[in-house]
């Protein structure tokens, strides 16, 4: 069991055990009966309405730094909520809001280049912002920027994170790792060789091209983000109470990333995507998802990687092709090796 | 992009196939040798990760042993050493480290602690990026570092290359065959053959171990990092072990020579030379610490400031660390699992034995990977 300690410490916002036991003890114990729906701890809400559900969701972004390889903050507040939303089978946001808290000092044309990078995502997202908020706040009370959206949904049908059973598949829609190993190269100022960029990008349409064609069969989806496809699949495996046995071979990562990854000593498959999903489907319907992914711009290296078991229900196991071993989810914040 | 697009080199490997043969041949030898268990030591962090990183140990015969040394610096950096660290950073002196040094307990504190009340620690990748620090302030900047051969041949090169006057460098560097003879003497250990780390063998070359074999009367393996690498060196060593061969073999000569890198041994040993020394959980290893020579006291932080410890030594050692078996691990005496405070008080999280806090380390690296999983072999 996780400690959660007196003070709050970064490891608690890095997506892994500790967040989540920072979130269980002390927001959905504490907030009780007024917390309806924390409990399931999954990507939003979803409240329902008639015979559908308003599905409602909201994230802040704090990133070093604001503009990186591939995209910046401002893409990121948008396809951020969108995932949330797509991820739990919303594809059509109604509407989005925006409230950005500003460190007095910040480069009004930094503002406006975010403004447009919110703007031209939310375009390809079809999602418009509907109201927002802006404060500032003393130089030194913040670091440059954080933006909070969030995002309000309808859905016929819920598609939970918790819907895995025994014999279905997994599918990644795309080379994992590409954002994290971006933003820890720019940040870092990292020479690296070769081309890293994020793949930060609203996945609504992907999406929705993968519940036409798998309905039903589509049971479980995560966006693999803080903590990487290793934390997504760790809380898959734990709520739907089955194993997973992934095949390295299979998981699509770029070269790029496969060398920054050995050289750092720092897994691709514990740092953050921002621009994929991770779908559960039933068996009988994994190769029509597949198809109608691959088939989207978004998800043209889609791959089947894994298989649920009964075994060892919660845990993640890597058959690397030399031998089979459990995949562990990242502590903390994370550290490149020394040699 | 998938494993077709991979380059040549990678593929060749670490091809499953060729890894499932050399498997079957490692059966086979140790049945012929018609004992059980027999004990393997390979003295790097690097081989462990690759071991448990591509699920290896799945695929040896049961009868075989291969354990982890001393083969982890920050493991074995002395409580003393991270307490030098983290009073230089209290008294205002800025610090650059190694990732992995960063959390390293002391006796009551690490460098993480110290930055959590205000001191300055800062993470780098390599000597030079602690040099590039120095020079970007006034300020004193000391580089706390640490581990073997490899990386303390960067460390001297950057100090042969006239860093700017506020830079040091508080040196925890060891160096790593005087400890194979500590491990190689305790009668307890018995290990029936070594395989050496290929990064340290590119700089001091395998001849470095052919009076270690011959006297210990136990083979010497240099072994890359690659699966197949190591699969190999290991049907090698046992090979060896069948034919009462006590030499040294080169299973890396894609990179390392006989005689080493001279210019980068000359560069360790004019900034470098080894002393007796502390290893955590081990003891003393006699020439095991490589302290900066007397030429460049300039540059060594032990010289240049008044180090005050006292502060940070505790009376009693706690409770604990009294049961944390990391010493008897890093000799390679019992598995990270033998010990009552593995995965349960102590976690990556909030490790209390030097071994589970480096992603080199012993019980990181089994918490990590499931250390010996039965989880059958391939598919």
């Amino acid at each position: 069991m996780n400690k959660i300690g007196d003070t709050v410490a970064q490891k608690h916002g890095a997506g892994g055990p500790a967040m989540r036991a920072l979130i269980e003890r002390v927001f959905v114990v504490g907030l009780g009966e007024a917390g309806a729906g924390l409990a399931a701890m999954d990507d939003g809400a979803a409240i329902p309405v008639g015979d559908r559900f308003l599905v409602l969701t909201t994230d802040s972004y704090v990133i070093k730094p604001l503009f990186f390889p591939g995209g910046d903050i401002g893409r990121l507040a948008i396809s951020g909520t969108i995932n949330d939303l797509a991820m739990m089978g919303a594809t059509e946001p109604v509407g989005l809001t925006c409230a950005v808290i500003i460190e007095a000092g910040f480069p009004i044309v930094d503002l406006e280049r975010i403004r447009d990078s919110m703007r031209a995502t939310c375009t390809e997202a079809g999602a418009t912002i509907a109201t927002g908020d802006t404060k500032v706040m003393g130089k030194g009370e913040l670091d440059g920027l954080v933006i909070n959206t969030a995002g309000v949904a309808f859905a016929s049908r819920v598609v939970p994170d918790s819907g895995l059973r025994c014999g279905d598949r997994i599918i990644v829609t795309g080379s994992v790792g590409d954002h994290g190993f971006a933003v820890i190269a720019a940040r870092h100022k990292l020479q690296l060789e070769g081309a890293l960029a994020s793949d930060v990008a609203p996945l609504n349409g992907l999406v929705r091209a993968a519940l036409a064609v798998g309905g039903d069969g589509i049971c479980a989806m995560k966006d693999p983000t803080r903590g990487g496809l290793a934390s997504a699949l760790h809380e898959m495996a734990a709520k739907g109470q089955v194993g997973i046995v992934l095949d390295e071979a299979s998981l699509p990562v770029r070269s790029e990333v496969r060398a920054a990854s050995e050289l750092l000593g720092i897994d691709p498959l514990h740092v953050a995507n921002e621009g994929k999903a991770v779908i559960g489907v039933r068996p009988e319907a994994a190769e029509r998802v597949l198809r109608a992914l691959q088939s989207h711009a978004l998800g043209r290296e889609a791959a089947i990687i894994g298989t649920c078991v009964a075994e060892r229900p919660g845990s993640v196991i890597l058959d690397t092709g030399f031998g089979r071993r459990l995949l562990a989810e990242p502590e903390g914040e994370l550290l490149p090796r020394i040699c | 992009m998938n494993a077709g697009a991979r380059d040549g080199a990678e593929l060749k490997f670490r091809d499953p196939g060729r890894a499932r043969e050399l498997s079957a041949a490692l059966g086979r030898l140790v049945q012929s040798l018609g004992r059980a268990p027999v004990t393997l030591m390979h003295v790097c962090g690097t081989h462990e990760q690759a071991i448990a990183r591509y699920g290896l140990r799945a695929g040896l015969p049961p009868a075989l042993r291969v354990i982890m040394g001393p083969g982890c610096p920050v493991c074995v950096t002395d409580l003393c050493e991270v307490d030098e660290g983290v009073a230089l950073a209290l008294q205002g002196v800025r610090i650059a480290t190694y990732g992995d040094m960063v959390k390293l307990p002391g006796s009551s504190k690490s460098l993480a602690d110290a930055q959590a009340e205000g001191a300055q620690v800062e993470v780098v990748y390599s000597a030079t990026q602690a040099v590039e620090l120095a020079r970007a302030s006034d300020r004193p900047l000391v580089f706390f570092a640490s581990g073997f051969e490899t990386t303390a041949v960067a460390t001297a090169a950057i100090v042969l290359a006239q860093p700017p006057a506020n830079f040091s460098v508080l040196s925890a560097h060891k160096y790593v065959p005087p400890a194979m003879e500590a491990v190689a003497r305790l009668p307890e250990a018995r290990v029936e053959g070594f395989l050496a780390a290929g990064h340290a063998a590119v700089i001091t070359g395998y001849g470095l171990f052919e009076d270690f074999a011959h006297r210990h009367r136990t083979p010497v393996v240099v072994a890359g990092f690659e699966p197949l690498d190591i699969l190999a060196a290991l049907v090698k060593l046992l090979e060896m072990i069948r034919d009462g061969d006590h030499g040294v073999a080169n299973a890396y000569p894609r990179c390392v020579t006989r005689q080493g890198n001279r210019r980068a041994q000359e560069a360790l040993w004019r900034v470098f030379q080894a002393v007796d020394g502390p290893w955590r959980g081990i003891g003393v290893i006699p020439d095991g610490n490589l302290q900066m020579r007397e030429e460049w006291a300039a540059l060594d932080a032990r010289q240049r400031f008044h180090i005050d410890v006292s502060g940070l030594k505790q009376a009693a050692q706690s409770q604990l660390l009294r049961r944390c078996l990391c010493g008897k691990i890093m000799v390679g005496l019992v598995e990270p699992t033998d010990c009552p405070l593995f995965g349960r008080e102590c976690l990556p999280d909030s490790p209390v034995g030097a071994c589970m806090v480096s992603s080199e380390g012993t019980c990181k690296i089994w918490y990590q990977y499931g250390g010996r999983p039965d989880l059958g072999g391939t598919t």
